[in-house]
């Protein structure tokens, strides 16, 4: 006799149990998945960055896909992490990992700055301000040149070894290198992914269905966004701080609008309101970008062109696409 | 410092404000009665710029180029409102925005592929070479004509949005375009000229800029920063809160060029914030929009 006992869930179908099991273990398939990485991806330079731009995406996420607000500034912050740590590592000659946490706490008072006055802003209006007050820090750094090396970047520090613990790392292997930054990643990934477990994270999906309702729930909207905000700014550091470790140099362009462009496009290309949507965006983008600039320098066209489809006919994104297309999936993401 | 230098550089100041004015104004009309915000603004501003250099060039005189490159570049502004942006009317409101944002990927490139991405000198018209005695000091002629023609086009489109029928059909469109579909207007045909305006008037601003400003593929991204910082300052959707504002982010610029050059672009910044500190709406922005 097949009794099956109260309480348990009747057998799912196996993509729908691919993504239950997706979804219940996101941090260490995400973990998982970016470890295969390097060994996937044709090189492992676009590894390394597919890494970087996923975290950058993944914290900006939080800001535009789960509390729906379209930030257009959020190269500030990706810059900011990465000019702050190869400022204190080359100017104030501090090891990497006093760097790392000095940029994040940094980058988070520009966030709770910045978020102080575009929270204020609802709407399209808040698109605006995000890009207007990003480009005034874009300029800041420009003009500070004694300070960020202006127009050509900063420069002069290295990182070519990394102390982790007593045990000496090679940065100069490539391989090495990814799983350090790895590590910085896997910790970002726990936090977003704590942060979207907690009530807040709760409190914020309300807000983007129905800002008003949550208002009426006694939620303190203004106050809930700053502190999405400011979370939202340190992940997206964290990314900066690969991205400095990494290169070694910080270019200007990090700042430049097309920056926080290219991670609007990178996190609708893979899928907003998604755990996994970003780390897609990231590698489809920058994949694309690999793929199409070896046969035209105008790459830019066809990745506009590719976004402008997504927009009008995609606007979930792959991922968001992908689990829409199994029903029973919706609810688990 | 010399007063007459100071008179001077209000003066630019106004000319630099002049074109910021026509530039937002697109924008701010087209939000006020689309709801859409053009993020291909920039983009536009500089292909108007380019056209304007392209059609001088080709048929020997600016003012043809000032002429038929708003009118052109406004006309193609129809064909994308027409093909892109109205399939997306009633989605959520950034979609257009994102739309628009993609597009200015598209048009950059474009500009690239055809132009090249190195800057273009625009020569200012010989008719408009030289300064005017103004009592106080001498001012460049092209800068005197800029402010004249901002203000002969300002006061054209006020005549025709508070004097007309056109103007009339237009301003209830806005506030509710349900019943002006009930009384038998035809809305999606209003909505496509006001997206046409809007973008003609971002190739005014892009021709009139051109012999002030180096003409390149980048110099929109610039430019809707500007634009943006405009119509946040004076309210979005308001007309009058871009022209003060407009003029007022002009006379700041070039004013604080004066005493501290190296703050001149960061100033419209601080400025927004500080208007956005006390008044989140904008100074002529009506509540519910901000």
């Amino acid at each position: 006799m097949t009794v099956q006992s109260a309480g348990e869930a009747p057998p799912l179908p196996q993509a729908q149990r691919l993504v239950a099991i997706l979804s219940d273990h996101r941090v260490l398939v995400s973990i998982a998945a970016l470890a295969l990485l390097p060994w996937l991806l044709p090189s492992k330079a676009l590894a390394v960055n597919v890494l970087i731009y996923g975290v950058v995406v993944m914290g900006y996420n939080l800001l535009f896909g789960y509390t729906g607000l379209l930030s257009f500034g959020h190269a500030a912050f990706f810059g900011t992490g990465a000019y702050l740590t190869g400022i204190v590592i080359g100017r104030w000659g501090l090891p990497w990992f006093a760097a790392v946490p000095l940029a994040i706490a940094a980058s988070t008072v520009l966030a709770a700055v910045i978020g102080t006055i575009s929270t204020r802003t609802r709407g399209i209006y808040f698109s605006m301000v995000t890009l207007a007050l990003a480009q005034l820090v874009y300029y800041v750094a420009l003009q500070a040149s004694s300070f960020t090396g202006g127009e050509n970047g900063l420069r002069g520090f290295t990182v070519d070894h990394i102390n982790l613990f007593g045990v000496q790392i090679n940065f100069l292997d490539p391989l090495n290198k990814y799983y350090v930054l790895m590590s910085l990643a896997a910790l970002a990934i726990w936090v977003q992914s704590r942060i979207l477990n907690s009530p807040f994270g709760a409190v914020i999906e309300a807000i983007r269905e129905n800002e008003q309702r949550a208002r009426a729930c006694g939620y303190d909207v203004e106050r809930c966004k700053l502190i999405v905000f400011m979370l939202s700014g340190a992940i997206s550091a964290v990314g900066g701080c690969m991205s400095a470790l990494h290169l070694s140099i910080v270019p200007l362009d990090i700042l430049h609008y097309q920056t926080s462009g290219m991670i609007v496009m990178m996190v609708l290309l893979g899928g907003a309101r998604s755990f996994f949507g970003p780390f897609i965006g990231a590698a489809t983008f920058l994949i694309l970008e690999d793929v199409v600039s070896v046969w035209t320098p105008h790459w830019q066209i066809v990745v506009g062109a590719i976004f402008v489809v997504f927009v009008l006919f995609l606007p979930k994104g792959i991922w968001g696409t992908f689990l829409d297309a199994l029903p029973a999936a919706r609810e688990r993401r | 410092m010399d007063l007459s230098l100071i008179i001077m550089q209000l003066f630019s100041g106004i000319a630099l404000g002049a074109v910021l004015v026509i530039t937002a104004l697109g924008l701010t009309i087209v939000f006020g009665m689309l709801g859409v915000v053009n993020f291909a603004h920039g983009a536009l501003f500089m292909i108007g710029a380019y056209a304007g250099l392209y059609l001088a060039s080709l048929t020997g005189s600016f003012w043809w180029g000032l002429l038929l490159a708003p009118v052109l570049v406004g006309a193609f502004g129809m064909l994308i409102e027409f093909v892109l942006v109205r399939r997306l009317y009633g989605r959520s409101i950034d979609d257009p925005l994102l739309l628009t944002f993609g597009l200015s990927y598209i048009l950059v490139e474009g500009v690239r592929i055809v132009f090249g991405s190195d800057g273009i000198p625009f020569p200012t018209p010989s008719q408009l070479i030289g300064v005017v005695d103004l009592g106080v000091g001498f001012f460049p002629k092209y800068r005197l004509f800029v402010i004249a023609l901002v203000a002969v086009v300002l006061l054209a489109l006020w005549l025709m949005l508070e004097k007309t029928r056109i103007g009339l059909i237009v301003r209830a469109g806005a506030r509710d375009p349900q019943i002006m579909r009930v009384l038998g207007v035809d809305i999606g045909k209003v909505w496509l000229a006001i997206f046409g305006l809007g973008v003609g008037l971002a190739a005014l601003g892009g021709v009139l800029a051109g012999p002030m400003r180096s003409v390149n593929p980048e110099m929109g991204t610039l430019v809707l920063a500007e634009a943006f910082v405009v119509t946040v300052i004076g309210g979005l959707g308001s007309i009058v809160g871009a022209v003060v504002a407009g003029l007022m982010v002009g006379i700041c610029i070039s004013m604080v060029a004066l005493f501290a050059p190296e703050m001149a672009t960061i100033v419209m910044f601080a400025l927004m914030a500080a208007v956005l500190l006390v008044r989140p709406q904008g100074l002529f922005g009506l509540k519910g929009r901000a």
